[in-house]
């Protein structure tokens, strides 16, 4: 009986892909315990987040596809109305205009758009009915830049250029030409130099610092610098849970949120690092396994992109620790402290979970 | 047919998005490599270094701040420039007992409570193995007395860092303004500006004048080291080092000796003076009587001395060529003047007979002259010259509010002059529209009787007063007012010319401006209001006297400078350019309660003219030194300039 009723509770939850989930998390409570000096707080907190996350995505894996694509359109449209919201009256803090008070919550639409961008290209695709001409991606290019537009706006240089990959690996995923795709990488090449010989000298000095943090040791590199410090100390084996020298002192900065990387490889070192890896690795295999089975072709794409999403979070924000990437504000999924960001994340793999435990038994041709 | 052609499409489709996505799954593949790559790099291969690095020492980026630019009069003296003092300074992370230490250092050296504020402010504010001033400006004896005993201070130094210092104090301190301790608001804008982190190694920051709004060229690129540091926090080693570049050295247009007559020549009265080259819009002097010490705030004022110039009477603070706002009295008239000939109205041999009042039609109000009994036969020269009521209360009708204040406007009245420093205001030139929006009432057309003497809700600042004089003198062509000629690259030796620029071109006729000149000339010449001005000058001199109500006087009232209270006589205002054929200076005099234009403001403007263009030094008078009133007890009654609620009535004098 009781065995049943679990049976039914988790009838939507996908066993391989939640195991892996979890043990990730379990992981990253371990490294905000000691990247946080050891608060209590900091991590009951964290579990709080954690404990809405998961609760919203069991909800999610809940919903059938279906309804998913019925409001994709709805939920794009608020996301667009509410970024426009935030540029006309969001709240400032730290020189960005990100919040959005709505008199009882604030709310940070752009992380809306996470999962709302994916959806609305998904569910365009999935409305053409022979392949897509080049038409088709123009309009999906520019559902695509009006969002990100915004974002970056704010400015949120680094949630802007994650959604924008987001849009991308629909619009790659739904079939956009190689010869496109070339002709476009070409362009840029081509058209970087005359874009530089334009700006002026501070707002190249700005994207220098961007690409070579380094440059500016007393502003954006005095992050890299440490961070790279401490991952290097960390060796093969690291120094051990709670005793990262560079860590634990007032070193490196934003410890606890997108840099928690350091604290972890120099903790647990090169060994730690990579089984991080491979458990990223399992939950995206799982992720493009589950798309690669989906029935629909909104399922199909919308489950590729927000698996290849989780990729790009966790590769931007690795690249970025360990320094051969420019310093964006991007946290590291399931590790990095944080509650909007967590619950968009795990609105995502709850849509993974609903697009593989609805399929319906079809003849397979 | 059909349905299996969709068939196969939907096949062709799954078959196309599965090969993508493994195309995908291969570049997470190498995107992972890439990483695995880069941590065996960071944790094998460089792990050594790393280890040695995290280990024995920690890599600290210590900020080296710049030299700030010097700022030099026109003809180089210098009025800003840096002095190295000694600084005591704490690492706190140095110390076990933060609280004994700074126990056991006061015993050596005097530590006062307003030091102790700074330091934890300070502290609070950096990294712990940064060093914090505890103590600025050591003597020599204190430094020493330091020295001899630094074995028992682990953590505790001395330092040199560099002050900044106005060696000319009080002159033109509103002009060359001063800086002060970067605050949380500095912070702020710093950040918003995306300049903070170039402000890592720097505690002040310009807060206003020149120093303020050239803050940008002043402070230089701040440089930095990379140095190890023992566990101690004791520099080991530098690893790498980038010099910091000074900031830029300022020439200013102005002339610190011009400054320095005028402002003698002040004495010990209130007011303002800006003197402009009409050709260039280079401000030559610009004064703020009484003015105050900017050595006081560099590094924070003290309460007392706070006190004293917060809560003067005589607002020593105000930047009053700026933000003192003042009705521009009979100066405006050649304004008016020219308003009217260019609109072809009273052109010779136009004159008026003179009974001493104007009346509107169907009223019998009076607006009278300042002189009783009138002046006669008055035409546009010489009702310039006589400064006659009479003639322009006339005129100011016939042309109407919104055709004077369309005209005016030009000179640049009711509107900021754009002068390189920040805070000023922009006056007030009234119109229908203003009066219905501020008071919600009609325009009366008493209220334009005035405005064509200046009266009535019209306020300008002496900057304005000087500039809308130096475009009369340079014929209708406004530049663009500065007061920095020049900018040096303190690294590379190269001045660029801040450049002059034309803000805009009134098309003036030539013989009307005629008219106003020689109008003016008279003012100076026998028989004119300030006939004294001109005496003996050897140069000719186009001028205008003027006289501001600070109190409203009744209708049948006499004013009689005698019996009221110093605080409440009239302003005395002088505008002047000169030499009159070809001006090479045009300035605006305002002596607060100072009486009348031609007697109080006039000897001044004389006295800076004839060093300007005689090299003539004034008489030596002993100097005074000038003592600020004490606060008003309890209340703010006497403000100097009492914004002007009740519009004066028609009589004033001049």
């Amino acid at each position: 009986m009781l065995n049943k009723l679990a049976q039914r509770f988790f009838k939507h939850i996908d066993s391989f892909l939640i195991s892996c989930l979890l043990f990730t998390l379990l992981v990253g409570l371990f490294v905000l315990y000691s990247a946080s000096g050891q608060s209590f707080g900091r991590v009951s907190a964290q579990v709080i987040n954690i404990s809405v996350a998961l609760s919203t995505m069991w909800i999610v894996a809940n919903i059938q596809p279906q309804l998913l694509e019925r409001i994709a359109v709805p939920i794009y449209v608020l996301g667009v109305l509410l970024l426009i919201g935030v540029a006309l009256f969001g709240d400032i803090s730290h020189g960005a205009r990100r919040w959005l008070n709505l008199g009882f919550t604030k709310i940070q639409p752009s992380e809306i758009m996470r999962i709302a961008l994916p959806m609305m290209l998904a569910w365009f695709f999935s409305k053409r009915e022979a392949s897509p001409r080049i038409r088709d991606f123009i309009i999906a290019a520019l559902l695509l830049a009006v969002p990100v537009a915004f974002i970056m706006k704010q400015p949120d240089l680094g949630t802007g250029l994650l959604v924008t990959a987001s849009g991308f690996y629909i619009l790659f995923l739904a079939g956009l030409s190689w010869k496109f795709l070339l002709g476009g990488a070409v362009a840029i090449g081509a058209l970087t130099p005359v874009f530089w010989s334009m700006l002026h000298d501070y707002q190249r000095r700005r994207i220098e610092i961007l690409i070579d943090p380094t440059q500016d040791p007393l502003g954006a590199g005095y992050h890299t610098i440490q961070a790279t410090i401490a991952l290097g100390s960390g060796g093969v084996t690291g120094k051990g849970w709670l005793n990262g020298t560079q860590s634990q002192l007032d070193f490196l900065p934003e410890r606890t949120t997108d840099f928690i990387f350091a604290v972890f490889g120099e903790e647990f070192g090169l060994i730690g690092n990579i089984i991080l890896l491979i458990l990223f690795s399992l939950i995206i295999v799982r992720g493009l396994v589950i798309a690669g089975q989906a029935q629909t072709t909104f399922s199909r794409l919308l489950a590729g992109s927000i698996t290849l999403t989780f990729f790009t979070y966790g590769f931007v924000n690795i690249g970025m620790v360990s320094g051969i990437l420019p310093v964006v504000g991007v946290p590291l999924p399931l590790i990095s402290y944080g509650g909007t960001s967590m619950v968009s994340l795990f609105i995502g793999f709850g849509i993974l979970m609903s697009i593989q435990t609805h399929k319906k038994l079809v003849a397979s041709g | 047919m059909a349905y299996s052609n969709e068939l196969k499409n939907h096949q062709n489709e799954l078959h196309h998005f599965r090969l993508r996505l493994t195309v995908l799954g291969f570049l997470v593949l190498i995107a992972f490599s890439v990483l695995s790559f880069r941590f065996y790099f960071l944790q094998i291969n460089r792990y050594d270094y790393y280890q040695t690095l995290a280990e024995n020492n920690r890599i600290s980026i210590v900020p080296i701040a710049p030299n700030r630019g010097l700022i030099t009069d026109r003809n180089g003296v210098v009025l800003a420039h840096n002095f190295f003092v000694y600084t005591l300074e704490v690492t706190p992370s140095k110390i076990a007992d933060l609280e004994s230490t700074i126990a056991e250092l006061a015993q050596l050296v005097e530590i006062n409570s307003v030091d102790l504020k700074r330091f934890k402010k300070l502290k609070a504010q950096s990294h712990s193995f940064e060093s914090v001033p505890i103590r600025t400006h050591l003597n020599e004896v204190e430094a020493a007395k330091f020295a001899v005993n630094r074995y028992r201070f682990p953590g505790v130094e001395i330092k040199s860092r560099l002050f900044r210092h106005y060696p000319h104090g009080k002159m033109g301190a509103h002009m060359v303004g001063y800086i002060g301790r970067i605050n949380d608001k500095d912070l702020i804008k710093l950040a918003e500006n995306d300049v903070l982190s170039n402000y890592k190694g720097s505690d002040h920051i310009g807060k206003s004048g020149i120093e303020q709004s050239y803050e940008a060229e002043l402070h230089g690129t701040t440089g930095f080291q990379q140095v190890e540091i023992d566990a101690d926090g004791k520099a080991v080693r530098v690893l790498s080092s980038t010099a910091p570049v000074s900031g830029n050295n300022l020439v200013l247009s102005a002339d610190i000796k011009l400054q320095e007559i005028a402002e003698i020549a002040f004495g010990e009265r209130r007011g303002a003076l800006v003197a402009i080259k009409p050709s260039t819009g280079e401000v030559l002097a610009f004064v703020s009587m009484p003015t105050f010490d900017p050595n006081l705030f560099v590094d924070g004022i003290d309460v007392e001395n706070w006190k004293l110039l917060n809560e003067s009477l005589d607002k020593p603070l105000i930047n009053r060529p700026l933000r003192g706002i003042y009705p521009p009295g009979s100066t405006f008239k050649p304004f008016t003047a020219l308003a009217g000939l260019e609109a072809g109205k009273r052109q010779p041999p136009f004159s008026i007979s003179d009974a001493g009042y104007f009346m509107l039609p169907n009223s019998s109000h009076r607006y009278r002259d300042w002189k009783p009994g009138g002046h006669g036969n008055v035409d546009m020269r010489r009702a310039i010259t006589i400064s006659c009521d009479t003639f322009f209360y006339g005129l100011a009708i016939e042309l109407g509010i919104e055709k004077l204040t369309d005209f005016v406007r030009h000179f640049g009245f009711g509107q900021k002059s754009g002068i390189d420093i920040a805070g000023e205001v922009g006056g007030l030139l009234p119109t229908p529209e203003w009066k219905q929006r501020r008071f919600k009432q009609p325009w009366y057309k008493g209220e334009t009787v005035i405005v064509g003497i200046g009266q009535g809700y019209t306020l300008a600042t002496p900057m304005q007063l000087a500039q809308a004089t130096a475009i009369l003198a340079n014929k209708g062509v406004a530049m663009r007012p500065h007061l920095v000629s020049g900018i040096t690259n303190s690294k590379t030796g190269v001045s660029r010319v801040n450049p002059t620029a034309v803000n805009n071109t009134i098309l003036l006729n030539d013989k009307n401006l005629d008219i106003v000149k020689l109008g003016m000339i008279d003012v100076t010449l026998p028989g004119g209001t300030a006939a004294s001005v001109g005496a003996n000058a050897g140069y000719s001199i186009a001028a205008k006297t003027g006289t501001a109500q600070v109190i409203g006087i009744k209708q049948n009232e006499k004013y009689n400078e005698k019996l009221v209270n110093e605080r409440h006589r009239d302003h005395a205002l002088f505008i002047a350019y000169a030499p009159a054929e070809n001006p090479t200076i045009a300035l605006a005099v305002i002596v607060e309660n100072g009486g009348h234009g031609g007697s109080a403001a006039g000897p001044i403007a004389r006295k800076v003219m004839d060093y300007y263009l005689l090299g003539k030094l004034p008489i030596v008078e002993p100097p005074k030194e000038i003592k600020l009133s004490p606060p008003a007890a309890g209340s703010n009654a006497a403000d100097p300039n009492p914004p002007i609620e009740n519009a004066p009535e028609e009589e004033h004098y001049d």
